[in-house]
Parts: C-alpha cells; structure tokens; sequence
C-alpha cells in the first residue's frame, strides 16, 4: 500500500488487489473493512492500474473509521476489500458534457472525466470545495477539460458558490451533466439543470453496510420507487431523487457516530488499534 | 411388526435440556440453550429403541443413520459416534442446534406415538461439541484428482458442496462475498440461538479438509461465471442464498427507526452492533419495539431487541397462532422471555415523529379466509378496523428474496420470475459444469434442506467431473 497526502485531511491510498483491478470501472466503488472491529465503509474508486494489479481510492478524515484508516501507515494493510461494487457509469460520446465535483468527489471525477474525454466528449469541468486548500487535482482536471472552473463556499479560491453554473448553461448547449460530491452540492445542481432538462447524473452516498443488496440500508427513493443505492446505483437520474430522504437517512446515526469518534480520540476505546 | 411395540421400559419424556433464566438471558447475548450433561445425554439415548426399520432416517434431509450413532452413544464410544455422524453431516452442531427435528428425524419416531418423541438434536448437539472441544480428527481422504470447483457462497449449501468434493479429492475454493464466512449462520442467526465461535470452529474443520476459502468476493462483480470456467475451474456450485430483503411497499418505509430484519440482524451478528462501541457498527434501539412477520427471523429480530434493551417487544403478524411458521420451541422461548405476540394485524403505514424517526403504526385487523396457495388461511383486512400503536423500532421481517447478481451477470443462466436458479433434481442448472442448490433455488427454507441440495449437488458434480476428460 502506499499513501499520499493530498490536502489536510484527504488521503490517497494505492493498494494491492488485483482481482479487483481486473474488473474496476468507473463510478464504481469498493466497501472497506480496516480491521476486525471497524464498520465496513464504502469508498468510489479514484483509479484502477490493471497492470500493476491496483486500486486507489481518495477519502475524507470524517469519523472514526476514516480517521484510524488515515493512520494506516505505508505498507499497512487493510482486513478486507470487496470490489468492484455498483453499475459502471454509463460512458459513451454523449456530445458536450457538463462535469461537477465536490470535495474528495473531485477524485473519482477524474476517473469520469478522463473515460468521457476518452469517448471523445467535450467536458466542461467544474471543482469545488469548502475553501481552497481543499481543491484537488486541479492542474490534472485543468489540463484534461475544455474548459474548468473552479468554486469554493467561502470564495477563497475561483466563484463563490454555484450560482455561477446558471450563466454557465445560459452561455452553452449541455447534453448531459454528473455530478458527485456533498448531497447539498448535488441537489443544487439538480435544481439548476432541471429547469434547463439536462439530463443529470448523481452519485449517492446512502449508509451502507454490506454493499451488495443484502441489508436495504441504503434504499432511496427515485421517481417515487424505492432502490437500494448498492446494487440498483450508485448513479441515478438527479431530477428524479429524493435528496430531503437521502439527507435524513444519512444522518440516521449520527449521535453515535459523533460518540464513536470522540471516545476514540480520548483514547477510551478498547479496540486495541490507536 | 417388533419395532412398533415399544419396550415398557421405556420413559415417555424426554429429558429437558437445562436453558438460562428467562429474566436473566433476556438481557445478555449467550446461548440460551445450555445442552445436556453426560448423564443427561445417556439416559436420553437410551430412550431410543433401535428399530429395524427406523423411520427416523427418511425424515433427515442428509441421511444421517441415527440409530447407529445413538447406539454408539449410548455405548460411550463418544469418538465413533461423532465420526458417524461427519460421514454425512458436515455441520453438527450447528444443525443440532437450529434444525427443525419435530419436522424432520423426530416426526416419525416410534417413541413420539407414545409420548415425547427421542432428542435426536439435542445428542447430536452433545456429540459435536464434544468432538468440537477435544479438536476434530480428520477423516481419509481420496487421493487428488486434480480437478478444480468454484464454490460461491459460504452458507451451509456451500460449504457442504465444497466439504464433499474434497474428500472425494478435488480442489475447492469458495468464493464468498461477505468478510466471513457461514452464510446467514454467521450474519442472521444470533449469537444466543448458535455462537458464532461454533459456527468459526465449524468452518474451520471444513477448511482443514483442504478446501481454500476466498472472502470479499462478490461473483458476478469481482469474477463473474464464464470467467471462472474459463480459467482455472472444471465445474461451479452457486449457493448465494435468499438474502435480499423484502418490503412491503407502504408509506413509511424510508423513515429512520424502520430497519429490514436482514439489515438489524446483520448490525447485531455479523457487525457485532451489540458490542458498540467497542466495535464500531451502531444500532439504535428504542423503548417500543415491533416485529411485523411471524417466522424464525422475526423471532430472532424480537428476542435480539430484548437484548439490546427494548423496554416492550411485540410482533405483529397478520394471520394467527396456529399459522405461525416459526418453530414452535422459538415462539415458546420468545413469549418466556416476555415478547407479546399480537395476531390477525398488519401495518398500513408508518408515521414519522422528529427527525425523521418512526413514532406510530397504523394497522388494520385481520380475518382468515380459506387456504391460499401455501395451504395457510389466508388474511383478509377487516373494513374500518384501523388502530394506532406507538412505536420507536420497527423491524420488518416479512421474507427475503434470491441475490440477485449471479442471475443478472450470467448469460444464458435461467431464473424464476422470483429470481431464484432453475435445477434438476440434482442441482444442474441451464449452462453445462455450473450447479446451484440451497436458498437461492427454493427460496428461504432451512439449513438442512440446503445442506441436501449441496450433497445431493456434489454427487452430481463428481460424476460430472469423472466423465469429464
Ligand atoms: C457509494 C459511496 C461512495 C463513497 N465514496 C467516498 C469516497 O470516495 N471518499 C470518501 O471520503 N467518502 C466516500 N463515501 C462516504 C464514506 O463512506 C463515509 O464518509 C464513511 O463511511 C464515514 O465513516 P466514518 O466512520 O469515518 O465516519 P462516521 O462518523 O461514521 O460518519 C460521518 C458521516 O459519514 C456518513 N457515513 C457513516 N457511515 C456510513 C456508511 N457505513 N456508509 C456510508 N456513509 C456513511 C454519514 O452520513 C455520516 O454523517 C462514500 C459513500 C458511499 C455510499
Ligand atoms: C434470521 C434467520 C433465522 C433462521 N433460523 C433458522 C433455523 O432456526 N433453522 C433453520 O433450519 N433455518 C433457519 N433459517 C434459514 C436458513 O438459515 C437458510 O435456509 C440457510 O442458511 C440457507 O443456506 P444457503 O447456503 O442456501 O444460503 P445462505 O446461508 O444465505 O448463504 C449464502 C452465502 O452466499 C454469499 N453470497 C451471496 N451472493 C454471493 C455472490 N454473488 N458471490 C459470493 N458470495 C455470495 C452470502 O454472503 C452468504 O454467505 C434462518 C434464516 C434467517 C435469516
Ligand atoms: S448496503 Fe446493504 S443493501 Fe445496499
């Protein structure tokens, strides 16, 4: 394994799994279980070397679980990793394609953006993040996309907000848009791409726990039908979700999620790992 | 006719096996049932009367010969009598545990016209921890054919697939998608009903019989089956299981507080919630708990709140007492530990109070008609009869349908309309050298008549291999 620091608090890791590199494609995910005692966490694939037989993934120092994985040291190894799961994204020349990422988002975006340059798409490629220290793989994005922009919430770096996406679309035909990143952030894209009927792709990020269709604790609501986010997504038709459900569920566990990750920074757990 | 005259000497009731404390097993996680002692297990298997013609073998899905391992039982010759039973069991503590035996071996027993059917669970139970605690002796193995079989799923169809074909010499690896292996023994069934360090120890035997084990593999994703034929394997065994959950498509459904019974039994067992948080996977569990369904896994998900510190647990299930399909020893233990049971009701919606939290329940009465295809009455609403429960839990353990992933990545696979795998009778699927047997082709059933279907599999995959060139 081996690891990068790309922002405070967000973490490239490459790991050895070739099976799972054999097979990976874009909008894919992977769930992780770092050691016996963790929950199992779901994480999108940032990239895939089939070659050298890995996959490496970018996550967000949020709770527990994804603090402990950041402690994981070069050479480290993880208990499990099951993968790839969920559909692939749909990749074909769709024509002018609008991309829009959101924090550790921005870096399975790139995976998104180089397939949909591949399909010989135009990319319109739009990051953003809380401030600007956070912003990764710009110059990557920049050098792959016709056109970039980038956005930060407290306008440290680029637009302030999305507003400025409206003039964008205003400006320029789009045949399709994906988005990834904050539910927030996508729920605002779906609200200004669904006036302008662009079809619009989101990818969700429902709690899981096994991954693969077996538990319904991922189920959503699209189009007024219930589907579970692992098996039947991740990418749905944005206009279509119920982003007020998805938020709620979300947060379903939040108060021990919070008890969680403060006990194990005082150090009062006894899982043996800090 | 001798064998139908029973012996006077013989005891009409069984020997009861000693179980914890109602009060005090509700609160904690251990087994309930706490198996017999040797003077216990001797006096029961005496109890036996060793027909000529047992009509207790026919009824056991594998075939065990039970009263040859009673007899050696019962002669303390404890080592020959586990041995007996491995020949054609491969899991026997965990089936004395949890199968069905009124239904199955202990149905027709002679001693049962007279009164209490004999144990056979219960010794069964005795002789394989026996065995499990001195550590298990490895029988004979074929020498090796050199042929190769994927195995996917590691649940009791599975692993009997993969226990058979390697002591007829072939190589097996299974395949199995979760992070530990044991199928819904390890992730639905609780610790209570059968310790998951049984079910590890029992794996473990299986493992030791030469059988390489691969988890975090989801066929269909990671391989799919074509490429598994392709490359290294000469034949696959599919026993993935009935393990997505059901809904009943009612408003509601989606608020926090509702869980699928497969989702909170694999929080509490696989993801061990109980022990949060100590391990990381939380579970809430409010003061008033509801079960809707009335079989084994809504037992389980019942008697698992109580554990978990629900003040009140009621299951709500829509026909009546006598169409209960749980086992009857489960329902008793449940109403023991203080579980209510509220018949002829079903849930029309959830209400939702703060945060997105279930608060109510509006249910609607229930009638029994005449039989419905399952041969059960069947339910009718009741006009007007609407009510209101409070609640904070709801667990919906209304069924659980085929995995769906293997048949959705399979080209040329054939399926039911209810996604479960098409097979002869012994377990041949659609496509030439792939076999399929257990839950996902007869939907939920138990774990015995999967472990059946995975030896009746295996003797069929032998033949194939050996005719192959
Ligand atoms: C399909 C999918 C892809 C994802 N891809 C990425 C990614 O590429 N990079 C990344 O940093 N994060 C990703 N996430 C989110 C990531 O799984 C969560 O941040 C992680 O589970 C948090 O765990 P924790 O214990 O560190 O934090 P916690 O303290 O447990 O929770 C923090 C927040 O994370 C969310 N969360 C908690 N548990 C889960 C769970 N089991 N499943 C999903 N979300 C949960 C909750 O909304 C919670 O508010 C993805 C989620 C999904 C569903
Ligand atoms: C809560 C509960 C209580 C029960 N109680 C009893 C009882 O008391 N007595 C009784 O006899 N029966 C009981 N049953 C039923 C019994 O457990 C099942 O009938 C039996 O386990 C079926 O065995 P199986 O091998 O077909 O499938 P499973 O046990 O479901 O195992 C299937 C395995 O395949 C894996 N898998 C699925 N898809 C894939 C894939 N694509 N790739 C790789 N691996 C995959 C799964 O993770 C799982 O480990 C109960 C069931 C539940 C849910
Ligand atoms: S995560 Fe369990 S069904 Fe999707």
């Amino acid at each position: 394994m081996t690891k990068t620091e790309l922002a405070p608090k967000l973490k490239l890791f490459e790991v050895q799994a070739p099976d799972i590199a054999a097979k990976s494609q874009p909008g894919q995910f992977i769930m992780i279980l770092a050691h016996k005692k963790s929950e199992r966490i779901p994480i999108t694939l940032a990239g895939y070397d089939r070659q050298k037989g890995t996959v490496s993934f970018v996550f967000n120092e949020v709770g527990k679980t994804t603090k402990e994985l950041g402690l994981l040291g070069e050479g480290g190894t993880i208990k499990s990793i099951t993968g790839p799961l969920g559909n692939p994204s749909e990749i074909k020349n769709f024509g002018n394609v609008l991309c829009v990422g959101g924090g550790v988002f921005i870096a399975p975006l790139l995976l998104q953006v180089k397939a949909l340059r591949k399909a010989g798409n135009k990319v319109t490629t739009v990051i953003g993040a809380r401030i600007k220290d956070l912003l990764i793989y710009e110059d990557e994005l920049k050098a792959l996309s016709d056109k970039f922009y980038v956005a930060t919430d407290d306008g440290s770096k680029g637009y302030k907000g999305l507003d400025f996406l409206k003039e964008i679309l205003e400006r320029e035909h789009f045949d399709r848009c994906l988005t990834m990143g904050p539910v927030v952030m996508m729920k605002n894209v779906c609200e200004i791409t669904s006036p302008l009927n662009i079809q619009t792709v989101v990818t969700l990020t429902s709690i899981m726990i096994d991954g693969m269709g077996m538990c319904g604790v991922c189920r959503v609501t699209v189009g007024g039908k219930m589907f579970f986010t692992c098996v039947d997504g991740p990418e749905f038709d944005g206009h279509q979700v119920d982003f007020e459900g998805l938020i709620n569920r979300q947060r379903l566990f939040l108060p021990e999620e919070r008890l969680s990750s403060v006990l194990w920074e005082l150090g009062g757990c006894n899982c043996g790992r800090k | 006719m001798a064998e139908n005259k029973p012996k006077p000497k013989v005891k009409k009731n069984e020997v009861q096996m000693p179980k914890q404390d109602p009060k005090v097993r509700g609160k904690n996680f251990d087994e309930v049932a706490l198996g017999y002692t040797k003077e216990q297990v001797l006096e029961e298997a005496n109890r036996c009367l060793q027909c000529v013609k047992p009509k207790c073998i026919p009824g056991c899905p594998v075939e065990i010969d039970i009263p040859a391992f009673v007899k050696l039982l019962r002669e303390e010759k404890y080592a020959e009598a586990a041995a007996e039973l491995k020949t054609k069991n491969a899991l026997p503590a965990v089936c004395g545990r949890v199968c069905p035996q009124e239904e199955q071996c202990q149905k027709e027993c002679i001693v049962g016209k007279i009164g209490d059917p004999v144990s056979v669970g219960r010794l069964e139970r005795y002789l394989a921890d026996w065995e499990r605690e001195r550590g298990f002796v490895i029988s004979n193995k074929a020498p090796s054919t050199g042929k190769k079989i994927a195995v996917i799923g590691a649940g009791p169809a599975g692993l009997t697939v993969a226990a058979e074909l390697a002591k007829l010499g072939h190589g097996v690896v299974i395949f199995e998608s979760l992070h530990l292996p044991g199928g819904v023994l390890m992730y639905g069934i609780p610790e209570f009903r059968l310790p998951k360090s049984i079910v590890q120890a029992e794996v473990d035997y299986i493992k030791k019989l030469g059988v390489e084990l691969r988890e975090g593999y989801l066929i269909g994703r990671t391989h799919t089956i074509p490429e598994l034929l392709n490359n290294d394997f000469d034949a696959v065994f599919i026993g993935t299981g009935a393990g997505l959950p059901k809904f009943m498509g009612i408003p509601g459904e989606e608020l926090g507080g509702v869980y699928s019974a497969s989702e909170f039994l694999i929080r509490v067992n696989l993801m061990k919630a109980y022990a949060f948080p100590e391990y990381d996977t939380p579970i809430r569990i409010g003061k008033h708990v509801v079960v809707i369904g009335g079989g084994n896994v809504a037992m389980d998900s019942a008697r698992s709140a109580l554990r978990l510190g629900a003040e009140e647990v009621c299951i709500v299930y829509r026909r009546s007492r006598d169409e209960l399909p749980a086992r009857a020893e489960e329902v008793e233990n449940a109403e023991e530990e203080g579980i209510i049971c509220k018949f002829l009701a079903s849930p029309k919606r959830f209400i939702g109070g703060e945060k997105g939290w279930v608060k109510a329940m509006e249910c609607i009465c229930m009638e029994l008609g005449p039989p419905d295809a399952s041969g059960r009455r069947r339910p009718i609403p009741i006009k007007g009869s609407e009510f209101t429960m409070d609640t904070d839990t709801v667990i919906i353990a209304v069924g659980r349908t085929a995995n769906p992933i293997i048949q959705r990545t399979t080209k040329g696979l054939e399926a039911t309309k209810w996604g479960t795998i098409v097979t002869d009778e012994n377990g041949k699927t659609s496509i030439d050298g792939v076999y399929a047997g257990g839950d996902i082709v007869t939907g939920e059933a138990t774990v015995i008549s999967a472990m059946g279907a995975g030896k009746k599999a295996a003797r069929a995959i032998h033949k194939y291999l050996m005719k192959k060139k």
